[in-house]
């Protein structure tokens, strides 16, 4: 892309974080929240916080999908797979672990588990192999919902079936701010989330919590951009919603996809893991399309599962309470190789971003 | 997951298009978007999830560089 490159251009990255460094406070510690995977991944590739002065801390919230599945949900996925039917997921879901196994411990164990890029390999797949009972653990926040929607209402082959666990990402910002001993000053939105949900979900951020929120690209301009606009309002003490991400993302986000969502699926309360019941959090099918729900196709429910193993910090990295390095597990006994919590699992977690990027030698 | 990759559209046949990712050519499902031939588009998980406004792009660089220049000719009076 043509444009690429101004987003990457070092001579306009250092002129930004020079101006980061005037607006910054001199004394005082300011945090700033972003709560995406791939913001953490672009801000460690870059080495971005190497370049803020001390007194800015960007901390990452819950923004990797993987890692804030419950277990008790990756147990349902695992039970069905060993019930015989054909289990797809994700990557890097296949590595996360669920109360006793991961998926990846069940494939050894005999069960089919096969990895997919997008739920259509999985539709393909049913296709190809009717007298098989196939399911599809769809996992992501906002961006991936509506490809799992978009299939359901096409009309799925009828041997796939759905375990949902999509989430919604602005009610889990907002429980961060609810956790008193955070005290963040200012959002970083994620920018991709943002693509189908628009600006509207952010806006009682700076309007009931005068929180400076800022939707973010992932170029490493965009998030020193993001970085210097949050500051800049912390301040000037102005709480507003800023769009940086404007060749991406619109007002009213995909207006296609929402309503796609809005037709297969209700927003219900739900379960994350190292956080706990987020009020209308979740998605679940709705009455009309329980034929696809794996829950009731394969006679599955489990609640209450091992979330968090012993010793196992990643409840506290999750809510950027604990920066990795400081979890005592951390590339001793939980690496990328061996991960222990989920965190170091999935591409967006934020343990194994810090492992891969070798922040923690910084 | 939520990681979500630029591309070309090249050819597009209903909800399928072909996209170019900088080299490598995919089938992109187009269904949640308007887009022709010649749109950049950002692509998750086998599914285009909006199209990409080139002209926003460069004017939000420009825009930046300008107000960046502006500040700083401010904090040198």
């Amino acid at each position: 892309m043509r444009w690429e490159k101004g987003f990457r251009d070092p001579k306009l990255a250092k002129r930004i974080v020079e101006k980061i460094h005037e607006v910054a406070p001199k004394k005082d510690v300011v945090k700033i929240c972003h709560v995406c995977g791939t913001h953490e991944w672009v801000i460690s590739h870059y080495g971005i916080r190497s370049m803020l002065p001390e007194t800015v801390d960007v901390i990452a919230g819950p923004g990797c999908p993987v890692c804030i599945v419950p277990a008790a949900e990756v147990d349902e996925a695992i039970q069905v797979a060993l019930k015989g039917a054909v289990l797809t997921c994700f990557g890097d879901v296949v590595r996360v672990p669920g109360s006793s196994m991961s998926p990846l411990e069940a494939k050894v164990k005999g069960a089919d588990v096969r990895v997919v890029y997008s739920v259509i390999d999985a539709v393909r797949m049913a296709e190809r192999e009717p007298n098989r009972e196939f399911v599809f653990f769809a996992i992501g926040f906002e961006t991936t919902a509506p490809s799992t929607a978009a299939e359901i209402v096409k009309g799925s082959p009828r041997n796939l079936s759905f375990l949902v666990s999509h989430r919604l990402i602005p009610p889990a910002m907002e429980l961060m701010l609810g956790i008193g001993d955070l005290q963040i000053d200012a959002f970083i939105a994620p920018g991709h989330v943002s693509t189908i949900i628009g600006l509207e979900p952010y806006e009682i951020f700076p309007k009931a919590y005068r929180m400076p929120t800022i939707v973010a690209g992932f170029e490493p301009v965009d998030v020193l951009l993001a970085i210097y606009m949050a500051l800049k309002q912390i301040k000037n003490r102005t709480a507003a919603l800023e769009n940086e991400y404007k060749r991406a993302v619109r007002w009213e986000g995909n207006i296609k996809a929402k309503e796609l969502m809005g037709r297969v699926f209700k927003v219900v309360g739900g379960n994350w893991r190292g956080i706990g019941r987020i009020p209308d959090s979740t998605l679940a099918l709705k009455e009309e399309y329980l034929k696809y729900d794996a829950h009731e196709r394969h006679s599955v429910k489990i609640s209450g599962g091992r979330d968090i193993r012993p010793g196992c910090q990643c409840h506290l990295v999750i809510v950027g309470k604990i920066k990795p390095t400081e979890c005592p597990l951390f590339m001793k006994a939980c690496t990328p190789q061996r991960p222990v919590g989920p965190c170091m699992v999935g591409v967006e977690g934020t343990c194994k971003i810090w492992a891969v990027t070798s922040q923690h030698s910084v | 997951m939520c990681l979500a990759i630029p591309a070309r559209v090249i050819e597009v046949n209903g909800d399928l298009a072909k996209a170019d990712f900088g080299g490598v050519v995919r089938e992109v499902n187009i269904s949640l978007v308007d887009a022709k031939v010649g749109d950049y588009i950002l692509v998750h998980a086998g599914y285009a999830i909006q199209v990409l406004d080139e002209k926003e792009a460069n004017e939000t660089l420009e825009l930046w560089r300008e107000i960046l220049a502006l500040e700083e000719e401010q904090s040198e009076r």
